[in-house]
């Protein structure tokens, strides 16, 4: 109980020191949006042949002829209300549109991320207890192979391979097979929605659905993952308390899992916040290949289009993402590391 | 006559580097009886971690048994199966290790750990291991033994840590414990603990000991035999009494002789060294004030008095011994006195100035800088690992002197390596290819390059090999004498202090608890503290029978 209170007082600390941060990215975000060239107001008049007086107009409506300060101050207390403003190319508030292709997004990136942990760590540890030997040759392979092929490519490839070639994959356009029904929108989460509602025919669609593009994703973050297990067990295999652990006959396994493994995760867990985030704001390439309803490829959009809103939302968005994975990370760093004390 | 426990025939052991095949064990022997004791003795190098590695078969990837074999209760154990090897580690022969907390995994509890090894050997339960476990504490008599079963291994003292070392190694009640430097690190009084413990453990169980120390005085006290070590040979072996009273091999003898006892003086340490000529200084002239001067220096770390109200001098030429054990405050209030951080109370007067105002950031700007140098414990994390010896000694001179690259610098350096004794050939090496003793030159040269006053020393010699001390300490003491070179030099080797320094300050808990010449101190401890300290240290008399050694 006394351990649960100084883990949530430091959770909200924090929090509460992460808000700064999270001003200053509006802030940057909101300036750089305006500085880049492009004129919403144009782009969204009526047509080409639209005049000046109707482009004007708009302006005014959008509050883009005030000062820049004023529009900024007027976007903060918009912020500070929960209100993101109107996407001009939905149409809708982009609060609803976040919450309706977020899931989406955190659905694939949760998925490709325990698919790469799931491979690179025993990768890792496989390298790290033979170094030199070719099974370690062929994870350093592999690795470098995941960060060089671009995710475009390795997405291709893989639709190529199993849609086109073999006919395992389905269809690999959005979600779910269009002509599909979608599970009823509870958390958003199709694998979970399906799941509470007991569909399990549509679960596995889903899921069929989703392994391609978690895959491609997978395989770009397995080198950062398994490097860094494999350079952390190789560090920790040669530290004293192996040594003790050997010296006092502990089985084999009970020395690799419980002794080595343990210890080598921990700088493996901060790895895996940052790819985590990362990988969720970056992934904007595989949506698109795999037409994918996820926030990267709605905000890359808006930002090609010139629609403020939606890219302001976003950046704030992954800046929240980022701070509370961190914290999150933290937490589990505390609760795996006696050494770090949770106050 | 029963069969030996162990029998060490002809081990030979190589390692491969990357300059090729080294070999690190020439063909050693020994044999060990159950319930024996044996010290293996010998300075860094000398192979004595090789052969308790290579007994127990835990050589990593690098090394490989050449020849011989190694026979344990009458099996040659030298080409088992690692299966085999696994069951008979921690149940038949186990081990404990310097730097205990190392030793243990940071991330399990005490408990588990125990439990681990008894469970890896014995079909027994949970529940069962654990009440195991909490016996075995008991038998190490850890403090509250029930609250530490579910400690962390960050969470104790070294002290403590070498304790659940030992209740792991006994565990299984093996009949051989290998102990490597069991309190290397440790502080004397925790050393005698920890060593009496084990020597009472081991007893009540019948165990047979290898004890693998650097420590003449502590293989004296506890082995009934010893082997020296030399270069991957044993050069002499055995019983404890008849190897001091009258050693063979010179080797042994300059061991001894370098070995600090409590009658040994400086000029007894490195024989064959030459004399150190007595230097006639003119008297101080009259009216001048002691060289440095500490006044009520108090240090407050989250509340606790790290220093507490310490007040001591030291004159121009003298000498001080800062002793005390880890958390004693004696690091901390050298480092105030060399300025490195600051007092929370009291002044440091330096030939008549306040320097305890100056913040410790700005110090590098005061020119008592020049003055008041420091000699650093670990002679390779003090040097730049991409300074060469020559850059490092003319650092100092570059920043404090100003002073550019050319002749006068060069002359300077060259003139401290000189004073040093480090040979103007290895001023272009780099640490790593300079060794222990070299490197520790190199910390001098680069502490007197600037002409100071007065020298810190913050345990100069720990890190070293009794013989490369022993020349270290001769060294330090004639700069002492030529120079007029001021010396505080904290230690926690008191015999060290006693021959270095003319005045001694016994800290406890940062406070002192006796001050006065180191003669007198020595002689007649006037505070209990000091006598406990002094009654730890494991000393020899070479001539005399060891009076005090307990009988295993």
């Amino acid at each position: 109980m006394k351990t649960f209170l100084a883990i949530l007082r430091r959770v909200g600390r924090r929090l509460l020191f992460s808000l700064p941060a999270l001003l200053g990215v509006v802030v940057v975000t909101f300036v750089l949006m305006r500085v880049l060239p492009g004129d919403p107001a144009v782009f969204f008049a009526a047509g080409p042949s639209a005049g000046k007086a109707e482009i004007d107009e708009l302006r005014h409506q959008m509050g883009l002829d005030k000062p820049m300060p004023v529009q900024l101050v007027r976007y903060l207390g918009d912020v500070a209300t929960g209100n993101l403003g109107r996407s001009l190319t939905t149409g809708q508030p982009v609060v609803a549109d976040m919450r309706a292709r977020l899931p989406a997004s955190l659905e694939l990136t949760c998925t490709a991320l325990v698919i790469a942990l799931f491979l690179s760590i025993p990768l890792g540890v496989a390298a790290a207890l033979r170094p030199g030997s070719p099974i370690d040759h062929g994870v350093r392979m592999l690795c470098t192979l995941g960060v060089c092929v671009p995710t475009f490519v390795s997405g291709l490839l893989l639709i190529y391979v199993f849609y086109y070639l073999l006919g395992w994959a389905p269809d690999p356009t959005a979600r779910i097979d269009i002509f599909a029904s979608t599970p009823p929108d509870i958390t958003g989460f199709y694998l979970i929605d399906f799941a509470l509602t007991g569909d399990w025919q549509g679960w596995w669609a889903a899921f069929t659905q989703l392994l391609l593009p978690a895959f491609t994703m997978a395989l770009f973050v397995l080198a950062p993952l398994a490097r860094m297990t494999r350079a952390s067990m190789l560090a920790v295999l040669g530290s004293d308390f192996i040594r003790t652990a050997n010296a006092l006959g502990l089985k084999p396994l009970r020395i690799v899992v419980a002794y080595a493994l343990r210890n080598a995760l921990l700088p493996v867990l901060t790895i895996t916040g940052i790819v985590f985030s990362t990988m969720l704001g970056a992934n904007v390439l595989v949506e698109k290949v795999f037409s994918w309803p996820g926030v990267a490829s709605y905000a890359l959009d808006a930002l090609l289009a010139s629609d403020y809103a939606p890219v302001q939302a976003f950046v704030l968005l992954m800046a929240t993402i980022f701070v509370l994975v961190n914290v999150l990370i933290d937490i589990l760093y505390g609760v795996a590391d006696p050494r770090v004390s949770v106050e | 006559m029963t069969a030996p426990l162990l029998q060490v025939e002809d081990l030979k052991v190589d390692f491969s580097t990357r300059n090729g095949i080294v070999r690190a064990l020439h063909g050693i022997g020994f044999t060990l009886h159950a319930g024996e004791t044996l010290g293996i003795v010998g300075e860094s190098g000398s192979g004595k971690s090789v052969t308790s590695l290579a007994v127990m078969r835990l050589l990593d990837r690098a090394g490989r048994i050449a020849g011989g074999r190694v026979l344990f209760q009458g099996r040659d154990i030298t080409r088992a199966a690692p299966g085999d090897l696994r069951s008979l580690r921690g149940a038949a022969m186990s081990m404990i290790f310097q730097n205990p907390r190392a030793a243990l995994n940071p991330i399990r509890t005490v408990a588990q750990q125990i439990m681990d090894v008894l469970r890896a050997h014995r079909r027994i339960d949970a529940a069962e291991a654990r009440q195991q476990a909490l016996d075995l504490l008991k038998a190490v008599r850890i403090r509250d033994p029930e609250r530490r079963m579910s400690a962390y291994p960050n969470e104790l003292s070294g002290g403590m840590c070498q304790r659940v070392m030992i209740a792991m190694a006994i565990a299984c009640e093996p009949a051989l414990l290998i102990a490597d430097e069991p309190t290397t690190g440790l502080d004397v009084t925790t050393q005698k603990v920890v060593m009496d413990l084990l020597a009472g453990l081991t007893a009540e169980r019948g165990m047979a000991v290898i004890l693998i120390t650097h420590d003449l005085g502590l293989a004296a006290r506890y082995c009934g035999a010893i082997a020296v070590m030399e270069q991957g040979r044993i050069v002499e072996q055995g019983p404890t009494e008849a190897l001091f009273r009258d050693a063979q091999h010179p080797y042994t003898r300059r061991l001894i002789a370098a070995s600090p006892t409590r009658r040994s003086t400086l000029a007894d340490l490195a024989q064959g060294a030459p004399p150190v000529e007595p230097v006639s200084r003119p008297p101080p002239p009259p009216g001048t004030g002691p060289l440095l001067e500490v006044q009520k220096l108090v240090k407050l770390y989250s509340g606790t008095r790290a220093v507490d109200d310490v007040s001591f001098t030291i004159s121009a030429g003298g000498s001080l011994g800062l002793v005390g054990e880890s958390g004693s405050g004696k690091t901390t209030l050298s480092r105030m006195i060399c300025r490195l951080i600051d007092a929370d109370g009291g002044d440091v007067v330096f030939q008549g100035e306040s320097i305890g105002h100056i913040p410790a950031r700005d110090f590098h700007k005061a020119p008592q800088r020049r003055d008041v140098q420091i000699v650093f414990q670990d002679p390779t994390d003090s040097l730049n690992p991409r300074f060469t010896a020559f850059d490092s000694i003319a650092h100092p001179l570059r920043r404090l002197e100003g002073m550019r690259d050319g002749s006068a610098l060069t002359a300077r350096v060259t003139e401290a390596a000189s004073r040093a004794g480090l040979e103007p050939a290895l001023l272009g090496r780099f640490p790593h290819q300079l060794s222990g003793g070299q490197k520790a030159r190199v910390g001098i040269a680069r502490a007197v390059a600037p002409r100071p006053k007065l020298l810190l020393l913050d345990e100069p010699t720990a890190a070293l090999d009794v013989s490369i001390q022993a020349v270290i300490l001769q060294l330090l003491d004639r700069l002492r004498r030529e120079d007029d070179l001021a010396l505080l030099f904290v230690s926690h080797d008191l015999n060290v202090v006693r021959m270095m320094c003319d005045q001694m300050v016994v800290l406890q808990a940062g406070k002192i608890v006796e001050a006065g010449p180191s003669m007198r101190v020595f002689e007649a401890p006037g505070a209990e503290y000091t006598r406990t300290l002094l009654d730890a240290i494991p000393h020899f008399e070479p001539n005399a029978a060891p009076a005090d050694r307990v009988d295993a």
